[in-house]
């Protein structure tokens, strides 16, 4: 799914926590911290378990299932970046565990967008060090 | 029970013009806004003791070297973008009930049109810094970590994804949001700082504008302007001896989502900030919904002044829908609304502009657009991913 041409868009910086999330991603695995005491996924990653006070946790395996939570479609670009992709809708994606995250569908149109459409994982090699994951219609 | 009930008053405001393309800096305004409001109360400079600068580049010790405050005693500045100056007036409140400081300067200004947009928020050759790019502190790693891949850089995108699970759980009809673009234009219409006087909106108007962020269009979004506000709070013992009749600042709280940081990993996203100020700045003033004379709601994004208007409790989750339509909000209305034009109509100075308007109305001296024999309001602020804040003020 890699785009042949050079990748101008932003990227995450990749600090502390994010780091280990995207180092996942590029090997196409979809990982959320979830506290080693009571068991509570959580993202975005922290440092504490904001339910036990626990500081042990892992990086457990999503089963990268999900639905859409949901939604804006950006009608016209805030950064140039963006500016060839509008419109384009940044979404908000509920993964079984119970986490959520902000992601791109990779093939619903955006007349198509529906609270609580099924959904799963991909993973997009946007450059050689970055994985973003996106989601995909479930079958 | 609420040792800081009516403690505190408004006794000065002041605004600049609002404009786009001031020639100012931001410290500019603010110092010239602030000059206003201490005219306004009748005191000078060196009344000051207090300042509550905003988080932007001018610090209190700006404000002192320039006011000529050479014995500052409180000097304090909140993080929550445009909820900040509500909140501010809490801190200010506090300070001058405790014995802190006597006289409490809080500004607000910026070139919200001329320098700092935020639709370049997270745009690195236009950006303030930090690792969202130009995105508040807290908000920083969120944005740039997790948001701005996916092109979500900007507020208009954010509270897009509150109002876009609200409007299809609830099916709020666009008339809802058109309701809060038109009300405010039109009392715009009757105030001559208003930046869009002499603009009128019409609902067909509103209906038929051009797409920014699904579902908001461009009437959904309020102004970029430059300009600043400034209010000055003191005691009511000190306010006796001041030009205008003191405006109390009844009942006050601050509001924090959970968590603030990261909109879509709130349990229930339409609990924002409000929702928990709301119940503590009501019972601290002990009044009801009901006895409110006028909402100045904050009005960054029309679906944000619907979210709030359920928080505050003026209708029951789902139904402000039904809530918001037809005259409820005019001026001799139920509730009249943002009677100034707020952040869509009249300025964007985070809200300033809306405490600045309550006072007015508080005082009667709103000319043309006075809500008659006006004795109570109330004013929200809201920024960031949603903190909130609320002030009941009465004269």
């Amino acid at each position: 799914m890699a785009e042949t041409h050079e990748y101008k868009r932003p990227v995450p910086k990749m600090r502390g926590f994010a780091a280990e999330f995207y180092a996942y991603c590029k090997q196409h695995e979809l990982r959320f911290q979830r506290c080693a005491d009571c068991r509570t996924w959580r993202h975005v990653p922290r440092d504490m378990c904001a339910k036990c006070g626990s500081f042990a946790w892992e990086w457990a395996q999503s089963s990268g299932k999900g639905t859409l939570f949901s939604w804006t479609t950006a009608m016209q670009p805030m950064l140039p970046q963006f500016a060839d992709l509008v419109p384009y809708s940044p979404v908000v994606v509920e993964l079984e565990e119970g986490v959520r995250m902000l992601s791109w569908l990779t093939d619903v149109e955006d007349a198509d967008l529906q609270l609580d459409l099924p959904l799963e994982v991909v993973f997009d090699d946007v450059t050689p060090e970055v994985t973003l994951p996106k989601f995909r219609r479930a079958g | 029970m609420y040792p800081l009930k009516d403690q505190a008053c408004i006794v000065g405001v002041g605004e600049t013009a609002y404009t786009r393309g001031s020639g100012k800096t931001d410290l500019a305004l603010m110092l010239e806004a602030s000059m206003h409001a201490l005219s306004d109360a009748g005191l000078s400079p060196h009344d000051i003791d207090g300042i509550i600068p905003p988080p932007l580049q001018s610090t209190s010790e700006h404000f002192a070297a320039n006011l000529g405050v050479e014995d500052l005693r409180y000097a304090v500045t909140v993080h929550m973008g445009g909820a900040s100056p509500v909140t501010s007036l809490q801190s200010a409140a506090m300070a001058v009930a405790c014995g802190v400081a006597k006289n409490v300067l809080v500004p607000l200004g910026w070139n919200g049109y001329s320098t700092m947009r935020l639709r370049d928020m997270g745009n690195k050759s236009k950006g303030n810094g930090g690792g969202g790019g130009g995105a508040p502190g807290a908000l920083a790693n969120t944005i740039g970590e997790y948001y701005l891949p996916y092109g979500a850089n900007v507020p208009v995108q954010w509270y897009a994804w509150l109002a876009t699970r609200h409007k299809e759980l609830y099916d709020t009809p666009d008339e809802a949001m058109g309701t809060v673009a038109v009300t405010s234009r039109k009392h715009a219409q009757l105030n001559d700082k208003a930046y869009m006087q002499g603009r009128p909106l019409s609902m067909e108007d509103y209906l038929n504008a051009r797409w920014v962020s699904k579902p908001f269009r461009l009437f959904d979004c309020c102004l970029e302007t430059d300009g600043a506000a400034a209010v000055v709070v003191t005691s009511p013992e000190r306010a006796r001896d001041l030009k205008h009749d003191p405006v109390y600042i009844s009942g006050i709280a601050e509001g924090h989502p959970y968590p603030a940081d990261d909109i879509p990993a709130r349990p229930d996203p339409f609990t924002i900030g409000l929702s928990f100020a709301t119940p503590n700045a009501l019972q601290m003033a002990d009044v009801d919904l009901k006895d409110l004379d006028f909402a100045e709601i904050y009005d960054c994004f029309t679906y944000v002044v619907l979210l709030q208007m359920e928080a505050l409790g003026l209708c029951k989750r789902g139904e402000v829908g039904e809530y918001a339509q037809g005259n409820r909000f005019a001026l001799d209305g139920e509730l009249p609304l943002n009677t100034h034009g707020g952040l869509h109509s009249e300025a964007h100075v985070w809200g300033m502009n809306h405490v600045v308007e309550a006072t007015h109305q508080l005082r009667h001296e709103a000319g043309e657009r006075q809500v008659q024999d006006a004795q109570l309001g109330l004013v929200t602020g809201w920024g960031d991913f949603g903190d909130g804040s609320l002030a009941i003020m009465r004269r």
